[in-house]
């Protein structure tokens, strides 16, 4: 076949990925804040599609966060890393699945730095088993979990119970796709459709029914900026670029936001909360947010999960208005309880966001 | 100074090698920058810096607050045409400046004494950089009502989501081993963290001592402070 143009230019920018046998490594903050995301895509993939997705309890933190914030050294990232990827080769995967974006991007950083330097990885491999006994190999394939939910999506819209269409107007649902800054901005390459179009979201979206909403801060990071969050000092860093990136998708009306990166929906939802506990300011109808989801709350409620089972009530930014447009039928007693009915209270109300 | 004895131990970082090719100037990086934007930051210019491997410039750099600001998104390595990467170039510079102990001269800087303290300590103790216990709602209000209640209700929220917040075996949040835990010890032990960490400990209490203060009131100080002079407008 011969490509030209833009054909050969996204040609560049598939991505192959293995149909199963994976290994997988969670996330720092997607546990801490989105524990129900991790859970509903080890449901789906094992359970819903029968796949073999392998997790031991041995695998821990990559340092990523505590990289980004100029805590320790490269050298020492790169021997956790290591010491990941000997955990996958001693339990017989050659395909590595990692949960956070700034994961992601560091596994890359590091596969290229050690194409590039062998000497380093050398030094590296020499480390780990100074220090850990353990020798590792090298992942055949590196895919994040988004990606493996994208190669997924047309097996999840099979067994769809709910599409992303309004069902009161049969139209189709307004979608702001927000991918990680270290998906594909360091390395194009790596994801599904480069950094100028990934398509990684926006291909789980059209399967699913939805329509994605362009709009110019659409590349614009969330804010994290790692220590520009950490220190409280900082933090005006972190919300000033979440303000932006609102105000620029405001005027397009967009019914909610799905991301790939575990912190981009905690500080996009707690940054809406703060800017109209604040300002008063709410970028939904009605005094409502703009609903930010994981791309694993995403497929659960296509898929028929039950709201509160995904996790949906630990978002600051209310998800009725969202569930309500999907057709998606709720209890809002149930909202709060904890395993098997516990009464475990309830948040105290916010001022100005409904 | 021995003229290009910092580049020199600059160009040692990989991540120097990696990220400075030939920067012509364009901008490109400092349009995109989310920094750029919020501070007065200027990527463009500290490429540029580096890249003439003026000595004392890149002292003065080591020495600042503005190679701080960065957030390391890494926006500007996606449209640099020269295929430099202005945000590896700051990691390389902030390396050198911890190494020199240069951190600890400026505002932005000595804030690594806390994100080390914190961070390093979450990875050591736990397994994890992010610990739910460990994120107050009291010192992050913005966590929302919604945290402020889950933080009351750690053990029941997440047992409710399907976690395993300090379980055995797999899950979320579970309790990582001993020996697992030991391995990271070791690995910071033999690669520097170690090190790095004791380092700018020692930095920080010697610059509150300087100050005359506790190392707790020099931890406050550090966690809140923010000189309206670095904001872009």
């Amino acid at each position: 076949m011969i490509y030209e143009g833009k054909q050969k230019i996204w040609a560049d920018y598939q991505k192959e990925i293995p149909d199963d046998h994976y290994f997988y490594v969670r996330s720092c903050i997607r546990q801490s804040f989105f524990p129900a995301s991790e859970a509903t895509f080890l449901d789906i993939t094992r359970n819903r599609l029968g796949k073999d997705i392998f997790e031991t309890e041995h695998h821990t933190t990559c340092g990523g966060i505590a990289y980004h914030s100029d805590t320790i050294p490269q050298e020492t990232v790169m021997t956790i890393i290591a010491r990941q990827f000997a955990l996958m080769a001693k339990n017989g995967y050659e395909n590595y699945v990692c949960s956070c974006i700034t994961s992601f991007g560091l596994y890359c950083e590091t596969m290229e730095t050690w194409r590039e330097f062998p000497e380093l990885e050398a030094k590296i491999r020499e480390n780990l088993w100074k220090t850990c006994k353990l020798d590792f190999a090298k992942p055949k394939f590196l895919i994040h979990a988004s990606d493996l939910v994208y190669k997924y999506r047309n097996l999840i819209a099979k067994q769809a119970v709910h599409k992303l269409v309004n069902v009161h107007t049969g139209q189709p649902l307004r979608v702001v796709e927000h991918i990680g800054c270290h998906y594909s901005k360091m390395f194009p390459s790596k994801g599904v459709g480069g950094a100028e179009y990934p398509y990684v979201l926006v291909g789980m979206i059209e399967a699913w029914g939805g329509e994605i909403v362009d709009y110019p801060e659409r590349r614009h990071c969330c804010g994290f900026g790692f220590r520009q969050y950490f220190i409280k000092g900082n933090r005006g860093y972190s919300i000033s670029n979440t303000h932006k990136k609102f105000e620029s998708m405001e005027p397009f009306h967009p019914d909610f936001i799905i991301t790939n990166c575990p912190g981009c929906p905690y500080f996009m939802d707690r940054w809406q909360y703060v800017i109209a506990e604040s300002t008063g300011k709410t970028y939904g109808k009605d005094g409502h947010g703009i609903p930010v989801l994981t791309y694993e709350e995403v497929a659960g409620l296509v898929m028929g999960y039950d709201p509160w089972d995904l996790g949906l009530q630990t978002h600051q930014v209310g998800v009725e208005p969202l569930l309500d447009k999907m057709g998606i039928e709720y209890d809002p007693e149930k909202k709060y309880l904890g395993k098997g009915g516990k009464d475990i209270g309830q948040p105290e109300p916010c001022i100005c966001m409904k | 100074m021995v003229m290009g004895r910092l580049y020199d131990l600059l160009m040692k970082d990989y991540r120097l090698r990696e990220g400075l090719n030939a920067c012509i100037n364009c901008g490109t990086c400092t349009a995109v920058c989310p920094a750029a934007e919020f501070y007065r930051y200027d990527p463009r210019r500290i490429v540029d810096i580096v890249q003439s491997k003026d000595e004392e410039e890149i002292e003065k750099l080591l020495r600042s607050d503005t190679i701080w600001y960065c957030g390391e998104c890494m926006s500007c390595v996606t449209r640099c045409p020269r295929k430099n990467a202005a945000g590896l170039i700051i990691m390389a510079l902030r390396n050198l400046s911890i190494e020199l102990g240069y951190f600890i001269e400026s505002e932005k800087g000595r804030q690594q004494f806390l994100l080390t303290k914190d961070l390093c300590s979450n990875v050591l103790d736990y397994g994890y950089c992010v610990y739910p216990r460990r994120f107050d709602y009291a010192g992050h209000p913005e966590a929302g009502r919604v945290w402020e209640w889950e933080e009351k209700h750690l053990d029941d929220v997440f047992e409710r989501l399907g976690g395993n917040l300090d379980g055995p075996g797999p899950g979320a949040m579970r309790r990582i081993p001993q020996e697992d835990r030991d391995q990271l010890k070791a690995i910071f032990d033999e690669t520097g963290a170690t090190e790095r960490m004791e380092k700018v400990r020692a930095a920080g209490l010697k610059k509150a001592a300087e100050l005359g203060m506790t190392e707790e009131e020099f931890s406050r100080m550090v966690y809140f402070t923010s000189d309206p002079k670095h904001l872009n407008h």
